[in-house]
């Protein structure tokens, strides 16, 4: 069998466009561009993987994600009450335009003075954001866009669904987006609360692997924004590009998860962030489930998700995106460290040698999250696992990462099941 | 020698006339005129019994307490009636000479760099300068003014050499190197503990008592028995708020979520209003006037915090706490019993003449590279500026201070020093003679963990721990038993190498060493 870490390189057979060549590898590292193009017409063999999801845009893409959450919730609140559906409430009051331009306006009248975001849905890195406060600020900012004097008309036609300059219908698919013209967006509520440490905002990165359960990586980091918050954000007529946190994952500063706990315990006590991170936890299964029956299940596709979460004053968790393909380079020695054993760790679950059972809690650095029901730590009392309130959830989130000697643990133990 | 009674009331009428300088009997007279004057248990005829009474339930005898045990545990014992004050500061002679011709030396080098640059020591801010300051005051991390002229006053390794040299000149070491002979760098003959005197000092750290840091790390089911016990007994010692209770407690290690607190009760760090006021009045005269070592102070934290992995967050509050802290003129009053002495400046034109001499800077105290350091691992507890400049400003007086000063105390950075090295040599005689064989004498790698009290050099998580007994222990010694514990961890490595490089090389990363374990094995598992 060959395994291929590389981007489009195949081992010993390497990358080639021509079509009759594909499918001679057993695991391929692709990215999203390639799976677009070619999954539909590739056969795979049954042991073969690969690490996307066909319709994985359903959770990536902004617009789909909130789409998807929102109908979740919905679900939720009609088959188990408003208590459950409240568990949803992690991601803040968004609408995707042009289509719920409308809607939006409603809103955001009823909130004068609040400030919210505005995000392309296919960008990352922070690309294309900006803040704004006032209505007047989304058309300056379409005028500099456009690069040309937006009439009202095509202001109107935007926020109708149709582009100005080509024509066409807004609503496509968003597969196909227009480069130069209007975009997909989603306006959200911008969370102005966020919880600072030395007077600086920071998210969460947290990676999370879905196979056919839900693991999650011990080790996730805080990225600091580089420069403090101002607590009076003034913005000008022409909204300011660009003032979430540094987007660039790579750059600046980063603490470990385990250095933030400490800290937040420090200040906070223990209680408040074993809530903190059941919350966090809640965040990751909830948006799965969410998109579980709209994701085409396929067993040849695994994949490494990279969650983005954001803490708020009150110590509430928010879900800012989750990216498919997370970056992998490194900043540091520290940084390498990591997402080495976390890319192991990934091809030590995938298991194409069949060494595993398929059962285990933990694998390395990964706990298992879910595995069609929450997993549950072994040593909670059988009677207080059905209160899952009380139950300790199989996760270390933030924990020493003793991998190498749990890895060592596991691959002693002769499988006597294999994964088929 | 005064006699134990004499001792005593002399010690009491010291306290007394200490804490009649400070806010406590305005504090307890308010409370006695003020609360008791509706209550209907304070009578005419017993008022003296009832004030007291009513004192005592409302806490205020505890804050009494409080503020006693500190002034015992950081007022030198009384010396002889008729002996100066100089000896309060520092006993012997020698010693008080090398501080003094060091800190010349010290003072020679900021006034050459003042002429060099020709900055001013201080001058007074135009007011749109003021302004900007006070609007950026929460960002000064921001900023990047052109420091590459400045260079810190002094670091730690120059120290060192001036700690090397120094010789007590009443002392004759007769020529032979006897079986007893001091083999290392310093060359004082200051009593230093023995292992055994160690392990009755820190009895708190053996085997069989349990210790955050060890016990609470395992997965064992007995374990959790003692976290949770601990952290129960240390809500309880918090809630009786008595500061001497405290620091026995923390021997034994502080919970994380209760650390702030704990820590702030021992130091009697407490909430009054007066202090933040305090600490307003120092902000205002950062921003009127601009001192030459402000910026020493940002280079330093540009050098050292800004760098650090953990606490570059922090950066802003370090300016904000000590850029404050060089303005405190409280800080002049730990120099009775410091044997430094604040640096003196002269109006221009007026050199030598005391009648225009001003202490430079405002709270005696030059900075040197590094410094910043000792305030980093207090942002992980603190994040209200004006309390996190108190719990420093009680560390400094208490601690620090001795890790740049020249003097015989059991806790000053000689006997540390010495310390090591005789805990080195002693019990780990083979690695400290390779050591000094390949001239990599082992406190020239050691000395600038102590001079940080391991600050930068351990894992944050860690470093509170060992500072936890530091407070608990009220002393410093455990630096050196700290030191030499992590030489005899990498001694197997240290045996190999065959040079200086080589060996800073090998005791590069502290990053990964769990304290409590290092020390416990070195104080009570070593064969002596």
């Amino acid at each position: 069998m060959s395994k291929s870490k590389n981007v489009g390189y195949k081992g010993l057979y390497g990358y080639q466009k021509q079509k009759e060549r594909e499918g001679e590898w057993d695991f391929y590292w692709c990215d999203v561009m390639w799976l677009r193009e070619n999954f539909d017409h590739t056969y795979m063999e049954e042991h073969v993987r690969i690490c996307h999801f066909r319709n994985h845009y359903e959770l990536t893409r902004k617009n789909f994600m909130v789409k998807n959450l929102k109908r979740f919730r919905k679900y939720l609140e009609k088959e188990l009450g408003k208590l459950d559906a409240a568990k949803c409430d992690f991601f803040p009051k968004t609408f995707e335009l042009p289509s719920e331009y409308h809607l939006f306006v409603e809103e955001f009248r009823k909130n004068p003075g609040t400030i919210w975001i505005m995000k392309p849905v296919g960008r990352s890195q922070g690309k294309g954001i900006f803040l704004f406060r006032k209505l007047k600020d989304i058309m300056d900012w379409k005028k500099q866009l456009c690069g040309f004097i937006t009439e009202r008309y095509q202001w109107l036609e935007w926020v109708c669904g149709k582009n100005p300059v080509s024509g066409h219908d807004g609503n496509r698919s968003d597969d196909q987006k227009d480069e130069t013209q209007v975009e997909n967006y989603v306006v959200q509520r911008y969370i102005e609360n966020p919880y600072l440490i030395g007077g600086k905002k920071f998210d969460l990165r947290v990676y999370v692997l879905v196979t056919s359960t839900i693991k999650k990586y011990k080790k996730a980091f805080s990225r600091f924004a580089g420069s403090n918050v101002n607590p009076d954000v003034h913005l000008t007529n022409i909204a300011i590009q660009k003032t979430a946190p540094d987007y660039d994952p790579e750059k600046g500063c980063k603490w470990y998860l385990q250095q933030l706990r400490q800290y937040l315990t420090a200040k906070h006590g223990a209680q408040a962030i074993e809530t903190l991170l059941r919350d966090i936890d809640n965040i990751f299964i909830k948006s799965l489930q969410s998109v579980q029956k709209v994701i085409i299940n396929d067993k040849h596709c695994f994949e490494l998700y990279g969650y983005d979460i954001l803490i708020d004053k009150a110590f509430k968790p928010w879900l800012l995106e989750v990216n498919a393909s997370p970056s992998l380079t490194s900043s540091s020695p520290e940084d390498y460290e990591l997402k080495y054993c976390l890319l192991k760790d990934t091809l030590h679950i995938i298991d194409m040698e069949g060494r595993l059972t398929g059962k285990e809690k933990r694998v390395g650095g990964f706990d298992l999250m879910w595995n069609d029901g929450p997993v549950l730590r072994e040593d909670g009392n059988p009677d207080l696992l059905g209160n899952s309130n009380n139950a300790i959830a199989n996760t270390h989130l933030g924990c020493e990462n003793d991998r190498k000697k749990q890895l060592k643990q596991l691959f002693k133990v002769p499988s006597v099941q294999k994964k088929a | 020698m005064l006699d134990e009674e004499t001792g005593v009331s002399v010690r009491i009428a010291e306290i007394i006339q200490k804490l009649q300088g400070s806010g406590l009997p305005s504090h307890l007279e308010q409370q006695a005129r003020w609360k008791c004057l509706h209550r209907t248990d304070i009578r005419l005829e017993s008022l003296k019994e009832d004030v007291k009474e009513f004192l005592k339930k409302t806490g205020w005898e505890k804050k009494l307490q409080n503020a006693v045990y500190r002034e015992l545990n950081v007022l030198p014992p009384p010396g002889h009636p008729a002996a100066p004050p100089e000896h309060l500061k520092e006993p012997l002679t020698y010693m008080r000479k090398a501080q003094a011709s060091w800190e010349k030396r010290v003072l020679k080098s900021l006034n050459s760099m003042c002429t060099e640059l020709s900055i001013p020591l201080a001058r007074k801010r135009p007011i749109d300068e003021q302004r900007e300051l006070l609007s950026k005051w929460n960002e000064m991390g921001t900023d990047e003014p052109d420091l590459s002229r400045f260079r810190p006053v002094y670091a730690p390794k120059d120290f060192l050499e001036v700690l090397i040299n120094l010789r007590n000149p009443n002392y004759d070491t007769n020529d032979q190197l006897g079986f007893k002979s001091h083999l290392g760098l310093i060359q004082v003959p200051l009593h230093v503990k023995d292992l055994l005197e160690l392990k009755e000092a820190f009895a708190e750290l053996s085997l069989n008592i349990g210790q955050l840091g060890i016990d609470d790390a395992t997965h064992v089911f007995s374990v959790e028995v003692f976290e949770s016990e601990h952290v129960r007994i240390g809500k309880k010692v918090l809630a009786e708020q008595d500061s001497a209770a405290a620091q026995q407690y923390i021997r034994q290690g502080c919970p994380t979520g209760l650390r702030a607190d704990l820590w702030a009760l021992i130091l009697n760090v407490t909430n009054h209003p007066e202090a933040t006021l305090y600490y307003e009045q120092l902000k205002s005269n950062v921003i009127q006037h601009d001192l030459l070592v402000d910026s020493l102070i940002y280079k330093d934290v540009k050098l050292t915090a800004s760098n650090d992995d953990y606490y570059f967050v922090f950066e802003d509050y370090l300016y904000q706490v000590l850029l404050c802290f060089s303005r405190d003129t409280s800080v002049l009053e730990h120099f009775t019993y410091n044997s430094a002495s604040p640096p003196k400046s002269y109006i221009r034109g007026k050199l030598g003449n005391e009648e225009y001499a001003v202490v430079y800077p405002p709270n005696g105290m030059i900075p040197f590279h590094g410094f910043s350091m000792y305030v980093a691992p207090l942002c992980f507890l603190y994040h209200e500026p004006s309390k996190l400049y108190q719990v420093f400003h009680e560390m400094y007086v208490r601690y620090f201070f001795r890790l740049h000063s020249i003097s015989s105390h059991s806790s000053g950075i000689v006997s540390l020093c010495l310390l090591f090295e005789t805990l080195l040599q002693t019990h780990l005689p083979q690695l400290f003679c390779h050591l000094r064989e390949i001239g990599a004498q082992a406190l020239r790698i050691s000395f600038k963990w102590m001079v940080r009290a391991f600050s930068g050099y351990l894992a944050t998580d860690q470093l509170l721990l060992l500072w936890d007994r530091i407070l608990g222990y009220n002393s410093l010694e455990i630096l050196s038993v700290l030191a030499a514990a992590v030489f005899a961890f990498r001694a197997e490595n240290l045996m190999e190498v065959t040079s200086l490089a080589a060996a800073e090389a090998v005791l590069a990363d502290l990053s990964t060493l769990k304290v409590m374990p290092l020390l416990q094995i070195f104080l009570f598992a070593t064969v002596t």
